[in-house]
């Protein structure tokens, strides 16, 4: 079984943001990046497929200038067999669409068996790319997946619905699957796996960027922080239990939820 | 020329979700400020919920109407939803950010060559200029305008909580039409939906949430919060930590990998406010948050705030809202 797992370098969660002058995007320069988390979980399941059928392939694709050679080297290092760099400098900037046309084309030739990647971005939060992706390469896809079964001719896959529901759906092979946060133990990469890594494939693809900025349907004009609208009332003064019986009362009257 | 704004409303088991109507609110404000109408779609035979919607201030309710739409598959949805958005044309369609949605809706936008503006918290169209969509980047840290360019339609989703489904304006008078569809070849079953815990909650429908996280401290205290939550008639949720640790199940999480709620009142007990807990309640009405920190993050989209410990507050709270209630 061949299986791709897209994964994406982003802005470190603990990082602080600074907004760029132009108020376009943020200061990228001193940024630390760390893998998308649901990424990370996307290639844990890529590679205990691969190890539980029997062989087969995990190829890892990220999109991104030179910096997310440092996520593809991680995912060689805990197991992945080789790499695909699709190069760009900014590639944050495509849309979602423009994004998924883009590794579609990176990918198509490899003919996967099994398609993973993280349900949304920690970054730009679309959570669009890989179902897109699914479209522009004609395969069927599954959201916010938490088990796969791929014991059989097709796949099984549990997938999480809202308010604590669950569904299995039977799905027909080659899959696109996104993968949700949490749903098993990351390995750690051993020594061995990062000398390995050393040796492994990393195939850069250039894509044509420009055509695509060209034909952008959404377009950011702004970011900022979000406005702060509430002006919060301190009670109590520093004693808990004042706070408290002052909060039932403001709760009744004034707020009226009681 | 494309005209009029799209709505699709979803439904599970006959009934409609919540975020529908916000969704509907949405597009009617749209419609609103372009001076355009507003046509629902409900993807089902059930004249119960396209009466239902007819309810609403809408100018036409369509059913979309196939066989093969029976239950939810992506395959299904979309090309019953590309059928249903070429015939009617619309400058815009709108949907609620839900799960069903992320699944299916961006393979429908595909089909148009394009994405979703997704989960969008705010919409800005004053005096038929530029529609500004507003969404949260970077987990919440920060906001993005978007505008739009190209052809019709734009399709956009809204966060819940976004807007208010009780400001979703009744009407009456809409045109009731069915649609039938040509659906393809489905390549996925599903299987029955299923709860693994028994008496799950579906806290977006709770009204008050006593939510607790860390300040906590032990399994053993959750007892107090849960007596809170009973004398306000509410529900008791938890950060992430608390549902990873195992003390509540995590149907009971609040956050970007919870459930998402905006209600009435919220109450966070020793919740710092780290943005993945923020995402999945900031749209409460009333924020109450209890922290011995007095620079917690959840104080900055609290109305009320107390600075001190929990313990002290929660029995007090309690026997004050009983004597309070009578």
């Amino acid at each position: 079984m061949k299986i791709i797992v897209l994964m994406k370098q982003v802005a470190n969660k603990d990082a602080i943001l600074r907004i760029n002058k132009e108020a376009t995007w943020i200061e990228e320069g001193d940024l630390s990046y760390e893998v998308n988390e649901s990424d990370g979980y996307a290639l844990e399941e890529s590679l205990r497929l691969k190890e539980k059928h029997g062989g087969g392939e995990v190829v890892v694709c990220s999109m991104g200038p030179q910096r997310v050679k440092s996520v593809i080297k991680d995912a060689l290092a805990r197991g992945a067999d080789r790499a695909i760099h699709v190069v760009g400098d900014d590639t944050l900037r495509l849309s979602p669409f423009a994004a998924a046309w883009v590794l579609a084309e990176a990918i198509r030739g490899e003919q996967a068996d099994l398609i993973l990647t993280g349900l949304q971005s920690d970054d730009n939060g679309y959570a669009q790319t890989g179902v897109i992706l699914a479209e522009l390469l004609g395969v069927p896809h599954a959201t916010i997946v938490i088990e796969v079964d791929a014991a059989g001719e097709q796949l099984r896959v549990k997938r999480e619905l809202e308010s604590g529901w669950y569904q299995w759906y039977t799905i027909q092979k080659p899959a696109l699957l996104t993968i949700q946060s949490g749903i098993s133990q990351i390995r750690y990469a051993t020594l061995k796996g990062i000398m390995a890594a050393k040796k492994k494939e990393i195939k850069e693809v250039q894509p044509a960027l420009e055509a695509l900025a060209a034909a952008a349907h959404q377009r950011v004009t702004k970011i900022y922080f979000p406005l702060k609208t509430k002006q919060t009332q301190f009670l109590g003064d520093g004693d808990a239990k004042v706070g408290a019986a002052l909060l039932a009362e403001k709760l009744r009257t004034e707020a009226r939820v009681f | 020329m494309s005209n009029g704004i799209l709505i699709f409303a979803e439904h599970r088991d006959g009934a409609f979700n919540k975020t529908s109507f916000e969704a509907l609110a949405a597009a009617q404000q749209l419609g609103a400020s372009l001076n355009q109408p507003v046509v629902a779609v409900v993807l089902s035979t059930d004249a119960a919920l396209a009466q239902e919607i007819a309810g609403y201030d809408v100018s036409k309710v369509i059913s979309v109407e196939s066989p093969k739409l029976n239950e939810y598959t992506p395959d299904g949805y979309t090309d019953a939803m590309e059928q249903a958005v070429r015939a009617l044309d619309p400058q815009y369609v709108i949907m609620p950010h839900t799960y069903l949605v992320r699944d299916y809706a961006p393979k429908l936008a595909a089909r148009f060559g394009k994405g979703l503006i997704s989960d969008c918290v705010r919409l800005t169209a004053e005096g038929g200029s530029e529609v500004v969509f507003s969404r949260r980047i970077f987990l919440g840290k920060i906001d993005a305008d978007v505008v739009t360019d190209g052809e019709s339609p734009v399709f956009a989703t809204f966060q819940s909580g976004a807007f208010r489904g009780d400001q979703a304006k009744r009407g009456a008078g809409a045109v009731m039409e069915s649609m039938p569809v040509e659906v393809g070849e489905i390549r996925m079953q599903p299987e029955p939906a299923f709860q693994e815990v028994k008496q799950a909650v579906d806290l977006t429908k709770a009204n008050v949430i006593v939510a607790i996280g860390r300040g906590i401290k032990g399994e053993e205290n959750i007892a107090q919060a849960q007596a809170l939550a009973e004398a306000l008639g509410g529900d008791l949720a938890a950060s992430r930590p608390i549902c990873d640790a195992g003390w509540l199940p995590i149907d009971r999480q609040i956050g970007s990998s919870g459930q998402t709620v905006a209600p009435k009142l919220y109450i966070a007990l020793g919740i710092s406010g780290a943005i993945q807990h923020l995402v999945g309640m900031k749209n409460s009405d009333t924020i109450v948050a209890v922290n011995k920190d007095p620079e917690a993050p959840i104080f900055d989209i609290a109305d009320y705030g107390i600075v001190g410990d929990i313990f002290e507050v929660m029995p007090v709270l309690t026997e004050e809202v009983k004597k309070l209630k009578g």
